[in-house]
């Protein structure tokens, strides 16, 4: 853990997709260094055999019973896409040359 | 004067002996929207044309069959969905976005009665601490114009603040709610973890978010948390815990109430001020027969590391949804898919939600998860087990809910680091899920002041109380800001 490069930034952008500008990248660097930089105060701590929590409450599975309810119709669901046709979304080519 | 300086109980007088009307709260909701938001900047989206036919509906039905908040107007912040109107969490990237369904608070507050008067500013996608990372307009505090209202429930705060509506909702998954609450002179509150339904809470940090109410006086509070709280079948974190009635709490009895007070509250980074009026507060309750003891909650220094690591993981993975498919703004101009994600995202998501998103990213990432990701899983149980181990021997926890009043517009963006240190107080309860409020306790040059009094899991009943004992010895809450004053 150390500094955060521009190609590192470039690659986590990729991951998160996010297109992303030399300068851009140069900025996030610089300030994404910062964050990690103060997150590792959290190496002070000893941290052997703690347990890592995801969640406050004591909840394992929230189970309803298996009744088959109507959802929303496909004309509603369809009103905030941008593209479709024949009740299917559309987007552009997945694969070009 | 408005009729916003009355609280709930007062109104519903009112309306009994019908010298108001429901349309006419409504009406006067608007007026004042329209009179002091040019300003302000708390609005996004008005609900104007369905609200007042609402109203008029409202009107029609007898006082025997409506409840306490009944006719009563609330804002509510854009990132909770509200059918057919606008919602976009104040991010470029939900431009247009007309929800299909409403959010089970959004049900609840139609279920009470209540008249959505319109949409809520806010930090974009709730993350931020000042209302500056809007992508749609900034927010003023109120109380000084060229002052941020805090954030992320910026609008939240402000409009009531503003005496724009006597209610609103908003979302605090760092500090959101109680932050803006104590920079506004409002009284915010934060549930419980599960104790309201985020079913229609656009999600940030799922583990952290929750879904309050912020109101000008401690009971109005109270009455608007009963309406909204519950277990939610649509909401597999929502609590199956008994909702008490939290108004029937406020007995105004302290006596014998056991308060903890973090040394780390009132150490280093806290203002002088903010500390005064919370030992100030202190004698105000111990002169009503409370006790209280230095604690300390140790990991605190830690909650904010943490806290960021944890935050932006988790919206890392939520936001990964906004990718111009389904809803919202959409790029032009693209050749691919990729392209069309990547552009879409570039062009709709601002600096501070991509710099979360990076952050979140990078956290989670093979090589850097085990440093990053669950070394900060594990901060949060120990500052979790802080709380419980205080917790065991004390009633409620006091400090200041934030370091300093509303600091300048400007003052703090070109920093993320300073931004973040704003919420330091007000972190660590979201990392271990108990209830906190914040209640106006002072003013420094004017700007006011906040309390924040945080409670055991599901105990938001026992906050509510001090609260309120608290509210009934002072005089903060009835100050309204120069604005408040419509010709």
């Amino acid at each position: 853990m150390a500094n955060i490069t521009k190609e590192e930034v470039k690659h986590v952008a990729n991951l998160a997709r996010l297109a992303i500008t030399e300068a851009e990248a140069e900025k996030f660097a610089q300030q994404l260094g910062a964050i990690t930089k103060f997150a590792e105060q959290l190496n002070e701590l000893d941290t052997t055999n703690v347990e890592p929590t995801t969640h406050v409450l004591p909840l394992v599975n929230v189970l309803r019973e298996d009744v088959a309810v109507k959802g929303l119709d496909r004309e509603v669901m369809m009103l905030n896409v941008k593209e479709h046709v024949d009740g299917l979304v559309k987007v552009p080519p997945i694969i070009t040359e | 004067m408005t009729l916003f300086t009355k609280s709930a109980q007062e109104l519903q007088e009112l309306l009994k002996t019908k010298e108001i009307s429901i349309a006419d709260l409504t009406e006067e909701a608007y007026k004042r929207v329209a009179a002091l938001d040019g300003e302000v900047g708390a609005f996004l989206a008005l609900n104007e044309e369905k609200a007042t036919a609402q109203a008029k509906e409202m009107d029609a039905v007898p006082f025997e069959e409506r409840g306490p908040l009944f006719g009563l107007p609330i804002g509510v912040k854009d990132n909770i969905v509200t059918e057919g109107l606008e919602t976009t969490c104040a991010s470029k990237i939900l431009e247009g976005f007309n929800p299909i369904y409403d959010a089970t608070v959004v049900n609840k507050l139609r279920e009470a009665g209540m008249v959505t008067i319109g949409k809520l500013n806010m930090d974009e996608f709730a993350m931020g601490s000042s209302n500056e990372n809007s992508g749609i307009k900034p927010v003023r505090n109120p109380w000084g114009l060229d002052r941020v209202p805090g954030g992320s429930s910026g609008g939240s705060a402000a409009a009531v603040a503003a005496g724009e509506v006597p209610f609103s909702l908003g979302s605090d998954t760092g500090g959101s709610i109680r932050q803006p609450a104590s920079f506004c002179g409002v009284v915010g509150m934060k549930p419980t973890y599960g104790r309201v339904s985020r079913y229609g809470l656009v999600a940030f940090a799922s583990s952290l978010d929750q879904i309050g109410p912020i109101t000008r006086n401690v009971r109005d509070n109270a009455l608007l948390l009963e309406a909204i709280s519950g277990v939610d079948a649509n909401d597999s974190t929502s609590a199956n815990v008994e909702v008490p009635s939290f108004v029937e709490a406020l007995t105004g009895d302290v006596k014998g109430l056991r308060i903890a007070v973090p040394k780390e509250y009132l150490g280093e980074g806290v203002g002088e001020a903010a500390r005064q009026s919370v030992l100030d507060a202190l004698k105000v309750l111990e002169a009503q027969g409370a006790t209280w003891e230095e604690v300390s909650l140790p990991h605190s220094k830690y909650a904010l590391a943490a806290y960021y690591i944890l935050s932006s993981s988790e919206a890392s993975s939520n936001l990964s949804r906004f990718d111009g498919i389904r809803f919202g703004f959409r790029a032009e101009n693209v050749t691919n898919l990729e392209e069309l994600y990547k552009e879409t995202r570039a062009q709709g998501f601002g600096d501070e939600v991509k710099r979360r998103i990076m952050l979140g990213t990078y956290s989670l990432s093979a090589g850097t998860y085990d440093a990053y990701y669950k070394k900060a899983q594990q901060a949060r149980t120990l500052i979790k087990e802080d709380f419980d181990k205080v917790f065991e021997e004390f009633d409620v926890i006091l400090g200041p809910t934030t370091p300093t009043p509303a600091f300048k517009i400007g003052e703090n963006v070109e920093d993320p680091m300073t931004m973040y240190a704003n919420d330091i107080l007000t972190i660590p309860i979201n990392l271990a899920g108990v209830p906190a409020i914040s209640i106006p306790c002072g003013f420094e040059d004017g700007l006011p002041l906040g309390l924040q009094i945080i409670g055991k899991y599901f105990d938001e009943a026992t906050i509510y109380r001090v609260a309120d004992a608290f509210e009934k010895a002072t005089e903060f809450h009835k100050e309204t800001p120069q604005i408040w004053e419509v010709k």
